[in-house]
């Protein structure tokens, strides 16, 4: 198995845990810690394809890592705001679930007793 | 390759550089309005609206004298290695109709989100300052982008600049509102990157033009479309991905909503339509486009009902928005017309895009009416919007226009498009979307009616407004209303703009259902690199 193909898997294996996360936990701050996972194979997929399009014998090709690197930086900014959202809604309401005042359409998702707590 | 050189055989046209301006200048606004900030920032904000709406005009006038796209290269560089910004006739039409609700949006806030008198700055009225250019420039670039990661990045800036909009009071339930749509943009932004990535992993390119040459239906490709249609729709809010929608919306101040509802949503819209129109033309004859519009029927439908069961307007406003965002993916299977079937395929994609402008329009004019409605009476209850009518015949008349546009009924935009849609329905023979879009039509005009019935019922005794509404924005509200009347009365023959650019893509749809490509299989080799070997 080349390097390539192995951090091809890893990536995929990083993506699927990181939408199982995103889709099925209820609390936001695992919801962003799940779509920073997910991110984190999505950049890796951008590594694995920059190795592959080196073949043409450059070290790599540069423009999936130009892309990788405006990537982070977005991710990052996104993380930021949704992290000091919650904060905000935390410093109002003493509560960082999102359930107890949602619409009635959305109560369908019931707030969930978390066992690490 | 013959299409490739054909469209970038010149280097930037004449005119592109107005392309650049179009996303510079509101930049620019921002930038200066946040560092110049307090009452500054709301002049170089009024400043920069009507110099936007005037490169807005001459980017129409531009296209369509020149009966082509613009084109612009950034720095000189062509693609595949630089990146080029292309406004086609879709393009034009969606940066006028930002421009107008734009600069509505400005006048209609300068009442609601001055700088208050004694203090030197307050932070909603900065904020909302800035973000309106932010928002401004970020839909720009969607509408002018040409590179699938270049698009990505103006989707983020638009999700970012749109997401505080939602929360400016701060309340609990706004922040949590603004916290669940940012949640549902995050998820949608990275599974359009993983299709990104996927899609220069398979073909080399990002540029939509140089992918459209390359791009066969194969695995790759139907994986990566799919991701990124999915990520696209839960931007948009299409059924059943709109969960975020109503509370996000009808929370928000109604200056916000009225950029959010009417503009914002049509962003990413925009995308699923260049990804699947001018990316991959071939893909809109097989059965993926029926899954769009099941989706869209099912949007129009749940939509609608829920609209009927608010107890509060601007909750009922923005389920409309939701049902108005199904007809807008109506148009995906009757645009894959066949050569028979030209006027049918032509038919569908004016309509679907005269559907998007006047409701874009319409629902800026009621929120922003519903607005100054819950100001003069301190609540937005339906069942107590009696006499409201006497209070203020000119807002609840703006009201009544934009809710004829939703509805359908003519002489409107809404009506116009309905019935282009319709016409491609039948040309199409898909009969079953016209029921759906009948039954639509039926609903939106109860849950209209519901509203304008008690609003226009007299009061035992008239009622006294809480706060005097100024006549200006009262104003405002009613333009929009009577632009999304008005685009019902344009000759037809105005919207061949929206064909402007787009041969290529309608004519591979005509020949083929995959185009030939001339190049060998070049998978896994850079465009940009394919040439130094």
């Amino acid at each position: 198995m080349s390097a390539a193909t192995l951090f091809g898997v890893c990536s995929a294996a990083l993506v699927g845990l990181g939408l199982y996360g995103l889709i099925i936990h209820p609390q936001p701050l695992r919801k962003i810690l799940a779509f920073n996972l997910l991110g984190s194979g999505v950049f890796l997929l951008f590594g694995v394809i920059a190795r592959r399009g080196a073949a043409s014998g450059l070290g790599g090709d540069p423009v999936p890592q130009a892309l990788v690197i405006t990537g982070i930086v977005v991710a990052f900014s996104a993380t930021a705001l949704a992290v000091a959202l919650l904060l905000r809604l935390f410093h109002e309401t003493g509560r960082t679930t999102l359930n107890a005042d949602a619409p009635k359409n959305s109560s369908d998702n019931p707030p969930r007793k978390s066992p690490d707590s | 390759m013959m299409s490739d050189s054909a469209a970038f055989s010149g280097a930037t046209t004449p005119g592109g550089f107005l392309l650049v301006l179009a996303v510079g200048v509101p930049t620019a606004g921002m930038l200066l309005s946040l560092a110049l900030g307090g009452r500054l920032a709301v002049r170089t904000a009024l400043f920069i609206l009507p110099v936007g709406l005037g490169l807005a005009f001459a980017i129409v006038i531009g296209v369509w004298r020149s009966g082509g796209p613009l084109v612009y290269f950034l720095g000189g560089w062509a693609p595949p290695l630089g990146l080029a910004l292309r406004a086609d006739g879709l393009s034009a039409a969606m940066l006028l109709t930002t421009a107008i609700v734009v600069c509505a949006t400005g006048l209609y806030a300068r009442a609601a989100f001055p700088m208050p008198p004694g203090v030197s700055e307050a932070r909603a009225p900065l904020v909302f300052w800035v973000l309106l250019m932010a928002v401004w420039a970020a839909l720009n670039l969607v509408f002018l982008g040409d590179d699938l990661f270049n698009l990505y990045v103006a989707l983020e800036l638009l999700t970012f600049a749109a997401v505080p909009l939602v929360c400016l009071d701060g309340r609990a339930e706004t922040l949590a509102a603004a916290l669940r749509y940012l949640l549902f943009a995050l998820l949608g932004s990275v599974l359009y990157l993983l299709g990104t990535a996927l899609l220069y992993g398979g073909y080399g390119t990002l540029d939509i033009f140089l992918l459209f040459g390359r791009i066969r239906p194969e695995l790759v490709a139907f994986i990566a479309v799919g991701l990124m249609t999915t990520g696209l729709l839960a931007k948009t809010a299409l059924f059943p991905l709109h969960l975020w929608l109503p509370p996000a919306h009808a929370g928000a101040p109604p200056a916000a909503s009225a950029m959010l509802s009417g503009l914002v949503v049509k962003g990413s819209f925009f995308l699923v339509v260049r990804l699947w129109f001018d990316v991959m033309p071939w893909l809109l004859n097989q059965a993926a486009s029926q899954i769009l519009s099941t989706l869209g029927a099912g949007a129009i439908l749940v939509g609608s009902v829920l609209a009927l069961r608010q107890a509060r307007l601007k909750l009922l406003i923005a389920y409309s928005t939701i049902a108005q965002i199904g007809y807008l993916f109506l148009m995906f299977p009757l645009a894959s017309g066949s050569t028979s079937a030209q006027f049918g395929s032509n038919a569908a994609l004016t309509g679907g895009f005269l559907q998007a402008i006047s409701h874009a329009f319409a629902k800026a004019a009621m929120f922003m009416s519903a607005g100054l409605m819950a100001e003069a009476l301190g609540h937005d209850r339906i069942a107590e919007l009696r006499g409201v009518g006497q209070m203020l015949p000119v807002t609840v008349f703006a009201f009544g226009a934009a809710a004829l546009s939703l509805i359908g009924l003519p002489p409107s935009g809404g009506f116009v498009a309905k019935w282009l849609l319709l016409t491609a329905v039948i040309t199409a023979g898909q009969w079953w979307w016209a029921l759906v879009m009948l039954v639509g039509g039926l609903l939106a005009g109860g849950y209209m009616f519901r509203v304008l019935a008690r609003a226009m019922a007299n009061a035992a005794e008239p009622l006294i407004p809480r706060m005097s509404v100024p006549r200006s924005r009262e104003l405002v509200a009613l333009a929009l209303a009577l632009c999304s009347m008005l685009l019902g009365l344009i000759p037809l023959r105005a919207f061949d703009l929206l064909r402007i650019g787009r041969q290529h893509a309608s004519q591979a749809i005509a020949k083929s259902p995959c185009p030939i490509s001339a190049a060998p299989n070049a998978a896994f080799v850079p465009l940009h690199l394919a040439g130094s070997r």
